[in-house]
């Protein structure tokens, strides 16, 4: 008896030494202050939600407890009383060396009023864990908090460090397996400082606006669009004041992140830690539920997997391929059952069932013949014979009678029935509940969650009543003979993304429309390029540029860019008078940023020229020509200083030709007129004109209508060079 | 003083939890807890052992639904229920209760003030084949204790429960030793096995296997030791830098060179992770295939297993969890896998899966010989090492509380 209690002793001053040195507090958000998991929320707060018939919540507090967090400050604003009434239910209040400690809230809208609270209050007194509610993970904080220790010793700035995790993000629809965005995060390799933080881009052509004094100040960035937050900071003391400093600071990454990363006045500094074999990840959307209920089951999380009873879950075994089962199951003996399916405590399964890649909660009883593929089925959910259900989550209470079918991505909310060979069609999602109206709809849906929220809880107390009253309302139609609760109709806007973040996998047809809207932007890019180079295969051959597929396409961007700025260049120099010499120099300028040669300069501005004659309003065709002479003589010089080589001029002619056939069709007459002023004029050689027709001669019909045109006058210059000979 | 039950409450998180590892720490910590348990336990005058072995009985099932994987849990609960019913048999048959049951107390009381030490610590078949004799000798032999009817009842009755349950902490007392010195027990029978300019194989990581190598070691054999890395946790090259450390010949091979090595090593020694009562064993993934190499090539395949490695189960028995599903990371990392694990076919089944079990069975027919710290046994001969240690009616924990 004494070594006994010696060792235990021995313990615990060894812990209470820890605690003097760090007591590891985490601030846990009981609240996502998202409405993406509506309809559900309304009646449940998303951080206990059964996630493989655990709530989230406890996937969390476990990790916490095991990663060596010694106090957690649970913020609850939604539905706070039954966040509450769980933790006081479960174990977590017991638990030695882990206090676990609630702090409620009515009005707060957003994570920054969250934190904004918190100060207030006083609590933390030195580095935290701030993570939300659904999080799971099962990394270990040593070294993360080892190295952010460290770095505040170096600097007292750095006031968070973010966990980050490799994730590829998919190339056609351009989101993580998590159904998030894709991330795009600019990070120092030696410091791993966080340089840029942007969720949302420009999805096909990925242009990312990048500061220029980033590129400035650091002397290496890593460009990383491979990586999924986690949403699990380690910060520092000065994040709160941060929040309360900044009162506008409401959401973590939008405001918080990007505020610190553009603002450095202050100079505080955001580091990364990147985790590689550990598992952590947040449950966004209801695809991020699918995805992590799946590596659950699968055993990434590992020890928060089913049969390692790390809270009070009851006891589950797992058997051959990934099949969990808990005690007291009743299942038919012709009921089949796939793999990587959870069954609950004291489910009845009926005949020739069939059940595969499922999760299905407590007490539900599945009658004969239903086939249930993909789905998150919770507690006492009751599934009469014949339906079929794929793709679907399913709430406590919910009564699917006989024959009814779900197709893929239905969320069906607590206790709502579901009649008779009904057939809910895709992504619908069903709930007691009317949908609220759509004033909260606005920018602020967002943090919308908790402010009809609170409505919400004044509601519960009418539920019942509620419910028999709608329960006559309900048309029956919708939901087939006998049905209960209301179909959300889907908002105009994200009906084209509700598959993006559904629990169903990503349908063919969006797949294969996807990739088709990603080849037609390529193709739309080519198009561009071949708009050009119909006449510019030659012209991007003396432009030099066409080193690279890629580059080819930017600078045929480029180029339609330059060639508006020129023109509204020389619109201005037009309307205002600016003499030649400046003129040339803003061209200059103009040449130079765009990367361009005089050739296309040339052909730039003899095109806007053109232009400027078209815009002198002209009854005739020949009024036509004399402004276009008018405006050619005017411009003389500016046009010279860019066409001294032979392969400008020809680039002139090349342009003014493209011009003709295309943009200007006016001018297509007086073709061979302007080239011959334009030759008077000194602006176009004669050599100049002779090699464009040589050029031509090859050509197929259809592109020779200008030289033919101009048969004339190229003959004549023919002669009388040969006659100078 | 903290309550037995934030005891038993506390290891049964960490087991839970998976935080307590490997078997030997197991071992020592239910141990400690059960002998903490018994200490506490307020006992009857009436029916000592039965209390007692319903506290232990109670306690030891949750423990082992906490992590039935661990064996070693169950086999430390059902050897101290063993301890319990022997101290209550010896005191049985040292008092032998005559008529009235103040006398047999009286005997006790004398037995255990006179110390005359345990007749029988672990008795052998023949003790049990002696029991009633045994009993009816010392009923006959109780004569001399009526002097003393109605002195100090009270007092008498304390200090006989007093007497059983000090014999019972005595010999959890003598458990725990031996737990803890087991590895010195084994690593000195290993100068009779390890010869001179040996190759020795080994896989995995065993403290049993390092101490027995390095005892050899410190007794001047020179020999050569392979070790298996044991993917995907690679103990063996921890194991390998401890041996190198201490001066031994160490090379590392990976797993899947064993087969082409086994026709040069003299012995396979490798440390287990429970031995069942059929003689096979419960070893690291990866241990089947050492021993049919060995097998195939005649190379002695030898199990060093410390006493709280003996499970009295049968592996066929359907409450023996043979396996865990260990976290899939330890092979692969998800992140780099991140773009085709969420794909899945058409019925959704994912395309790419991974598997991590933690253990193999090897069956008895591969093992030549079991090294424990009371000497080396055939794998045949492993059920009646059972029989010493563990008492048939506490098999089953888990029986009890389904009726």
């Amino acid at each position: 008896m004494p070594p006994q209690r010696k060792g235990a002793a021995a313990r615990v001053s060894e812990d209470t030494e820890d605690l003097t040195r760090h007591p590891l507090q985490a601030i846990l958000l009981a609240d996502s202050f998202a409405t993406k998991f509506r309809p559900i929320t309304l009646e449940r707060p998303k951080v206990l939600l059964p996630l493989v018939n655990v709530p989230m919540i406890d996937y969390t507090l476990a990790w916490l407890e095991s990663a060596g967090v010694e106090e957690v400050f649970v913020f609850c604003c939604a539905h706070s009383k039954q966040v509450i009434e769980y933790l006081e239910k479960s174990e977590w209040f017991s638990q030695p060396n882990f206090s676990v400690v609630t702090i409620e809230s009515h009005n707060s809208v957003s994570a920054g009023d969250a934190l904004r609270l918190i100060y207030e209050r006083n609590v933390i007194n030195g580095d935290f864990v701030l993570i939300s509610g659904d999080t799971v993970s099962n990394m270990s904080l040593t070294q993360v908090i080892q190295e952010h220790k460290e770095r505040r010793k170096k600097d007292s700035n750095a006031v968070m460090t973010m966990v980050i995790k490799q994730s590829k993000p998919s190339p056609i629809t351009h989101q993580s397996r998590l159904g998030t965005d894709e991330l795009f995060l600019a990070i120092d390799p030696q410091t791993k400082q966080l340089l840029f933080y942007e969720e949302k881009t420009d999805s096909y052509r990925g242009i990312i606006p990048l500061d220029n004094a980033l590129l400035g100040d650091n002397p290496s960035i890593c460009l990383h669009n491979d990586k999924q937050d986690c949403y699990i900071d380690i910060c520092s003391q000065e994040v709160l004041s941060l929040f309360t400093d900044n009162f506008d600071y409401q959401h973590l990454r939008r405001h918080f992140v990007k505020g610190l990363l553009v603002d450095d006045i202050m100079g505080y500094k955001i580091f990364t830690h990147e985790i590689h074999s550990s598992y952590a990840a947040r449950i966004d959307n209801y695809r991020s539920y699918d995805t992590i209920s799946k590596d659950i089951i699968q055993r990434w999380t590992y020890p928060f997997v089913p049969d390692v009873m790390f809270s009070g879950n009851s006891a589950t075994h797992l058997e051959r391929e990934g099949m969990y089962r808990a005690s007291e199951i009743e299942q038919s003996r012709s009921a089949h059952i796939g793999p990587f399916t959870v069954i609950g405590k004291g489910t009845k399964i009926g005949n020739n069932s069939n059940i595969s890649n499922s999760v299905i909660g407590k007490g539900c009883s599945i009658g004969s013949n239903v086939s249930i593929t993909g789905s998150y089925i919770w507690d006492s959910v009751t599934i009469e014979d014949g339906c079929d259900i794929r793709h679907a989550i399913i709430c406590d209470g919910v009564v699917i009678k006989s024959g009814a079918a779900l197709e893929p991505g239905v969320v069906l909310s607590f206790k709502v029935v579901i009649g008779q060979q009904c057939i809910v069609p895709s992504y619908s999602k069903v709930s007691l509940y009317q949908q609220p109206t759509v004033e909260d709809s606005d920018e602020e849906l967002e943090y919308a969650d908790n402010s009809s929220g609170t409505v919400d809880s004044s509601i519960t107390c009418t539920v019942d009543t509620l419910n028999r009253e709608m329960m006559s309302e309900t048309p029956a139609s919708q939901l087939g003979p006998g049905g209960v609760g209301h179909v959300w109709s889907i908002c105009e806007g994200a009906h084209e993304e509700e598959w993006r973040h559904s629990v169903a996998p990503i349908p063919a047809d969006k797949l294969a429309e996807a990739i088709q809207s990603l080849e037609d932007d390529l193709e739309l890019l080519n198009l561009d390029g071949n708009a050009l180079s119909v006449s510019g295969e030659l012209k991007s051959g003396c432009n030099g540029t066409d080193s690279e597929d890629d580059d080819v396409e930017d600078s045929r961007d480029d180029s339609i860019i330059y060639e508006k700025e020129v023109e509204a260049t020389f619109l201005r120099a037009v309307n205002e008078n600016i003499k030649v010499p400046d003129v040339i120099l803003e061209m200059n300028s103009l040449r130079l940023s765009y990367n361009m040669t005089s050739a296309d300069c040339a052909g730039a501005i003899f095109y806007a020229m053109m232009k400027q004659a078209l815009e002198i309003p002209h009854a005739t065709a020949g009024e036509l020509r004399k402004s276009a002479a008018s405006i050619i003589d005017a411009w003389n010089k500016l046009l010279k200083f860019y066409s001294k080589e032979i392969d400008d001029q020809i680039e002139v002619i090349m342009k003014f030709e493209e011009m003709c056939l295309e943009s200007v069709k006016e001018f297509s007459p007086h073709f061979s007129q302007i080239l011959h002023l334009l030759y008077d004029k000194d602006i176009l050689e004669e050599d100049a004109i002779l090699r464009w027709a040589d050029e031509k001669k090859d050509a197929e019909e259809s592109d020779k209508v200008f030289v033919k045109q101009s048969e004339k006058l190229i003959q004549w210059l023919r002669e009388a060079s040969e006659e100078e000979d | 003083m903290p309550g037995t039950q934030t005891l038993v409450n506390e290891l049964v998180t960490k087991l839970k939890k998976r935080r307590v590892e490997g078997s030997q720490e197991t071992a020592l910590l239910t141990a400690e807890l059960l002998r903490s348990v018994i200490s506490q336990l307020k006992v009857p005058p009436t029916n000592q052992a039965e209390t007692l072995i319903e506290a232990v009985k109670s306690v030891g099932e949750l423990l082992v639904a906490a992590n039935p994987v661990e064996l070693a849990v169950g086999n430390i609960v059902r050897r101290v229920l063993h301890i319990i019913r022997d101290e209550d048999f010896s005191v049985a048959i040292s008092s032998a209760g005559g008529d009235d049951r103040e006398t047999a107390e009286q005997n006790g009381f004398r037995v255990q003030t006179v110390a005359a030490g345990p007749p029988s610590r672990s008795p052998s078949l023949h003790a049990i084949l002696d029991r009633t004799p045994d009993s009816e000798r010392a009923h006959h032999s109780s004569r001399d204790g009526d002097s003393f009817e109605g002195k100090g009842k009270s007092a008498d009755r304390n200090a006989e429960s007093w007497k059983l349950k000090h014999d019972v902490i005595r010999a959890v007392n003598e458990l725990i030793e031996d737990i803890n010195s087991c590895h010195e027990q084994i690593a000195e029978q290993s100068v009779e096995l390890i010869h001179q300019n040996e190759i020795l194989l080994t896989f995995g990581r065993s403290r049993t296997v390092r101490e027995f190598l390095c005892a050899a070691k410190e007794k001047r054999r020179s020999f050569r030791v392979f070790v298996a890395e044991g993917a995907p946790k690679y103990q063996g090259h921890a194991l390998a830098k401890d041996l190198g450390a201490r001066g031994l010949q160490t090379t590392v091979i990976t797993d899947s060179a064993v087969f082409a090595m086994i026709s040069r090593v003299n012995m396979v020694v490798v440390g287990v992770h429970a031995v069942m009562a059929n003689g096979g064993v419960i070893g690291p993934v990866g241990l089947n295939m050492v021993a049919l190499a060995a097998r195939k090539h005649a190379v002695p395949f030898v199990v060093v297993a410390g006493p709280h490695k003996l499970c009295p189960l049968y592996p066929q028995n359907p409450q023996v969890l043979l396996n865990e599903m260990r976290c899939p990371s330890e092979l692969l990392q998800d992140g780099e896998f991140s773009d085709c694990m969420g794909v899945c076919n058409g019925s959704g089944n994912p395309l790419l899966n991974v598997v991590n079990p933690a253990f193999d069975y090897v069956p008895p027919e591969l093992v030549s010989l079991f090294i424990t710290d009371i000497g080396g046994y055939n794998p045949s001969f492993m059920h009646r090492l059972i029989y010493d240690y563990y008492s048939a009616d506490d098999l089953d924990l888990q029986k009890r509380s389904n009726s």
